[in-house]
């Protein structure tokens, strides 16, 4: 763009450098919060900033208008650090009306900038957020005017909706359309408030409107709301501050923004390339999970087939029977989902099959709160199964983790016959982070191999398993040195076999109930999965990330808590306390130094978004006195949370 | 056609070695010795049939045929055919299922199974009861059946597989019984649509049910209680073949044939069967022979055994592979690269 205001003058007032900054976007969810959250979060990325992002959705689709429950809000934290997590409090709030207000202020930082929609504080709109009515009053109080608000934070009144109005009063287009630029008019506001370039947006609101959509003047009547909002800044000097965060120390090369969700479908195109296989995904829509397979049904030019199922049994059923065709099957679903999907997981584990189940965690039990996050499917994960049924677990720490733990998910279930449940969360799906954009060279193949006859079935044919090789008949549980039993694909000449629930005879998989055979299969079964973890290309060794490898204090996270935790570890550390941080991301099996690594601490504090699922595992396995630091609010871990958690201990500890 | 210089299999080199476990006399070993007979004669590449199933005892089938085989869980098996088509369509996909597996619990994806139309052999052995949980009534066991479980008389209405199939707008419904001489025609008829072709088998369970469907299928009493179907022939029953099914109006009725002058209906006058008229099928499908305890047939009406429905239609697994085909054709096959580069990118220099 060549005329752009903010690009060809600069500002008459000199910006203050911040490290770091969280603003929060809020209103109905009809008035673009999302889109002008993602385009403060490109624009910030594309300067050079960290970013981090956290969209938080209502759960019904058009609560009404001007009611808390209709409140969308969209966070975005840039700077000038590296930067793990959205951030605890907002230093800037964008209003645009009075329920935004309400679900909102909180949690802006005392002090903190708040910025309303002046015009939408009206007596109805003041009503519809429940504001209430004083006694002997016909109207309710509005909040703008209690002298409390203003001493507490930086309260700008705009006009937002007349201001927008003026701008566009000869658009052509209809005064719903006007309102709809609202959102770009404020974020136009908010780019001046932050010394930020419109460029970016620009570019999009052209490719989006006038491109893609042939609405000219739509592109235009935004971009003209846009560069108004801007120059209100500059000119109405009604706020007399503006900032300005340096670009981050960021490793150099190609990046790209990605939520968990994108993330995630990326990653199984890509194991599904590497293992030269289709993918075949096939799902029942839930939130928060419905993303990936909408990220996943354009792609079908790499041989992926997405099924819209007709419910989640339904769905791992079709991607089970895809693996036994010799494709890659995978289901994606949420807690509930996977529930109903459970005996499924079963007969996969019993037949050992590969699957590949995405449980995108959120609140529960039941239908519990299905557009906030948590971390409670853990132990559903792990032992939500008839029987003893061991499954592979996997957790991504960040969206961007999404696409390297999808292609382990793969690569372990295709190459070890086994079910990998992979754990991310509400907060990883939507929430966004700057991915370096990697190189397909750089992936390892995955090696996978079907017998093309009965004898040729990997392993087969060994002293220590008893085959003599000599044989014409196919034997579906032969298994190699890894206790993995061939994949064997129908078309297959004379690999004819059947498998099923029943108890399958070790070696033939025949229908067996011998009470010893079906001993020595449980604990195959469970071998299976532990040898995994004596693979460390498959299972790395926990690693602590920071700090010394035995002191006071592990703090130890798994999924989606690891920006949280991190930021709260390097604060603990920088005044001085012996605090270390490791992450598990692998549930099941778990590093085969677990032990070891936790056992060097005095002790060992587990943050989770549940009740403390990963604290009972821990403790059961590793008998470590682990303590647990545990939320469940459909809200992010706050780094002060943790942090104060942390100095309770390790004040505790030094004085012990 | 098999090619010349391949063995010709027999009925028996489909036979897997496991020894079949069904009760003795009970009507699987005669669906099974059929199934058997079809793959003979058209034989089938064994290594390219899978046998999918779900639980019960005709659900063990799978393990019967020296085929690929998969016997999965309660009332899922048309998930796993799906997805085992969508996977590799080239397979020949067989499903085995019963009333209680495939109208009970599996009742919702056989209406999506049927509707998406996977190119799928359905067999649904009817024997309404349920026989692997020993002997509790059944979704097509008729109102007012004792059993362990309705000591009292089962109050449930029951479903009518054949009716609901075509409802759910199956390409292919047929119908026949264990003891059949249709069985195995109807059957090879199923193998060789393309789509899912649902064959409902009356299969006595002789130790929890026995004599459910007698009357259709003893020597003496079939030909009078059944109306084979065929296309473009007139519906015409009974031992003597002197009764026929003609439309008054909207309304079947059964009439016998004979001169109009002393009071017989031409053959001209009766319903011509037409396997691709679907109304026809509905209507088909509503007529049963309905037996009081004295074996006599209330409802007036033959059982209609043979091709009630068959329709060409793109099959789901075929439109799936269709597009993947199409859009490698447009745009290329899937570059990894290029997917990753897609979308807002931004260089952080050095
Ligand atoms: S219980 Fe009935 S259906 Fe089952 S095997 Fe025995 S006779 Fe056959």
């Amino acid at each position: 763009m060549t005329d752009s205001p903010a690009n060809s003058q600069s500002s008459t007032l000199a910006p203050e450098p911040l490290r770091s900054v969280v603003v929060r976007f809020a209103g109905d969810s009809g008035d673009g919060m999302q889109l002008a959250g993602t385009q403060l979060t490109d624009t910030s990325a594309i300067f050079g900033n960290d970013v981090a992002t956290f969209p938080d959705f209502p759960a019904e689709i058009r609560a009404p208008a001007g009611t808390v429950a209709g409140v969308s809000g969209f966070q975005v934290h840039f700077a000038a650090d590296d930067i793990f997590h959205p951030g605890d409090k907002v230093d800037a709030l964008i209003a645009m009306n009075p329920a935004a207000l309400k679900a909102h202020l909180a949690d802006v930082d005392p002090g903190g900038i708040v910025i309303v929609n002046d015009d939408e504080f009206s007596k109805t709109n003041l009503k519809k957020a429940g504001y209430p009515t004083p006694e002997g009053s016909k109207e309710p109080t509005n909040p703008l005017d209690d002298p409390e608000l203003s001493s507490r934070f930086r309260l700008y009144r705009v006009p937002i909706t007349k201001l927008n109005q003026a701008v566009l009063k000869d658009s052509g287009l209809d005064p719903r359309s006007v309102n709809r630029c609202r959102n770009m008019w404020t974020l136009g506001l908010v780019f001046w408030l932050f010394d930020r370039p419109l460029d970016t947006t620009e570019e999009h609101l052209t490719e989006t409107f006038a491109v893609r959509k042939k609405l000219p003047a739509v592109a235009e009547a935004n971009i003209k709301a846009l560069r108004a909002g801007w120059a209100f800044g500059e000119t109405a000097e009604i706020i007399s501050e503006r900032y300005h965060v340096e670009k981050a120390d960021i490793a150099p090369g190609l990046y790209r923004k990605v939520t968990g969700n994108e993330a995630l479908a990326m990653g199984l195109i890509t194991a599904g390339q590497l293992a030269g296989k289709d993918v075949v995904y096939a799902t029942y829509p839930i939130t928060p999970a419905s993303d990936i397979l909408h990220n996943l049904a354009p792609m079908k030019h790499f041989g992926v087939k997405t099924v819209q199922a007709e419910d989640e049994i339904a769905a791992v059923c079709m991607a089970i029977g895809a693996s036994f065709a010799g494709q890659l099957g995978v289901t994606g679903t949420s807690g509930p989902g996977l529930a109903l999907k459970a005996e499924a997981v079963g007969l996969a584990v019993m037949t050992e099959l590969p699957l590949v189940v995405v449980n995108v965690q959120r609140g529960g039990p039941s239908t519990g709160l299905p557009t906030k996050t948590e971390q409670s499917d853990l132990l559903q994960a792990m032992y939500g199964r008839n029987g003893d049924a061991p499954v592979v677990v996997l957790a991504p720490r960040s969206p961007a983790d999404c696409f390297d733990t999808a292609i382990d998910a793969a690569r372990i279930a295709m190459t070890r016959m086994v079910p990998v449940i992979l754990l991310t969360d509400g907060y990883l799906a939507n929430g966004s982070e700057p991915w370096l954009v990697p190189k397909a060279a750089d992936f390892k193949k995955i090696e996978v191999n079907h017998p093309d006859s009965p004898g040729s079935a990997s392993g087969a044919a060994t002293a220590a398993n008893g085959d003599t090789g000599d044989h014409a008949e196919f034997l579906p549980y032969q298994r190699n040195e890894n206790h993995t039993r061939p994949w064997m694909v129908p078309g297959t000449p004379d690999g004819m076999h059947r498998l099923g629930g029943l108890e399958k005879q070790n070696i033939t998989g025949n229908v067996s109930y011998d009470p010893d055979n079906h001993q020595l299969m449980t604990d195959l079964r469970h071998a299976k999965v532990e040898k995994i973890a004596e693979d460390k290309t498959l299972v790395p060794d926990l690693e602590v990330l920071q700090g010394d490898a035995s002191g006071d204090l592990l703090v130890l996270g798994w999924g989606g808590t690891y920006g949280s935790i991190t930021t709260a570890v390097q604060r603990a550390r920088a005044k001085g306390h012996s605090v270390s941080q490791a992450h598990l991301r692998h549930l099941s099996p778990m590093p085969a130094n677990t032990g070891d690594v936790l056992r060097k601490f005095k002790q060992v504090l587990i943050p989770e978004l549940n009740t403390g699922q990963l604290r009972l595992l821990i403790r059961g396995k590793y008998l470590v006195d682990a303590v647990g630091i545990n939320k469940v609010q459909g809200k992010p871990f706050m780094v002060e949370e943790l942090e104060s958690m942390i100095e309770s201990l390790v004040g505790s500890a030094a004085s012990a | 056609m098999p090619e010349t210089n391949l063995p010709v299999l027999k009925a028996k080199d489909y036979a897997s070695d496991q020894d079949v476990r069904w009760c003795p006399g009970c009507g699987d070993y005669a669906i099974l010795n059929a199934a058997q007979r079809v793959a003979q004669a058209l034989q089938l590449k064994r290594e390219n049939t899978v046998f999918v199933s779900g639980i019960g005892c005709s659900s063990r089938f799978p393990y019967y045929m020296n085929t690929y085989g998969f016997h999965s869980i309660h009332g899922r098996a048309p998930g796993f055919v799906t997805g085992i088509k969508v996977a590799n369509p080239d397979l020949d996909v067989w499903m085995v299922t019963g009333d209680g597996d495939g109208f009970s619990i599996g009742g919702n994806h056989m209406m999506h199974i049927l509707r998406r139309n996977v190119d799928v052999n359905l067999l649904l052995f009817n024997n309404r009861i349920y026989g692997l949980t020993k002997g509790q009534y059944s979704p097509t066991s008729e109102q007012g059946k004792k059993t362990k479980s309705t000591p009292f008389g089962s109050l449930d209405f029951p479903v009518d597989p054949c009716q609901v199939a075509l409802a759910a707008g199956a390409s292919f419904v047929a119908r026949s019984t264990d003891k059949d001489r249709g069985l195995v025609p109807v059957m090879q008829a199923g193998a060789e649509h393309k789509g899912s072709a649902f064959v409902e088998i009356y299969q006595n369970c002789n130790i929890f049910n026995d004599n459910a469907f007698a009357e259709l299928t003893g020597k003496d009493t079939r030909e009078d209680n059944v109306v084979y179907l065929e296309h473009g022939k007139p519906l015409i029953f009974g031992k003597d073949r002197d009764k026929g099914i003609r439309l008054l109006g909207l309304r079947p009725e059964v009439v016998t044939l004979g001169d109009p002058g002393s009071g017989g209906v031409a053959e001209d006058d009766l319903i011509v069967h037409d396997q691709t008229n679907k109304p026809l099928a509905m209507m088909l499908a509503t007529l049963h022979a309905v037996f009081d305890a004295d074996g006599n047939n209330v409802s007036g009406f033959p059982e209609p055994l043979g091709v009630l429905y068959a329709e060409e239609r793109d099959c789901y697994e075929t439109l799936v592979q269709q597009q993947v085909d199409a859009a490698i054709k447009k745009r290329g096959a899937g570059d990894l690269d290029a997917l990753y580069n897609a979308g807002d990118t931004y260089t952080i220099g050095a």
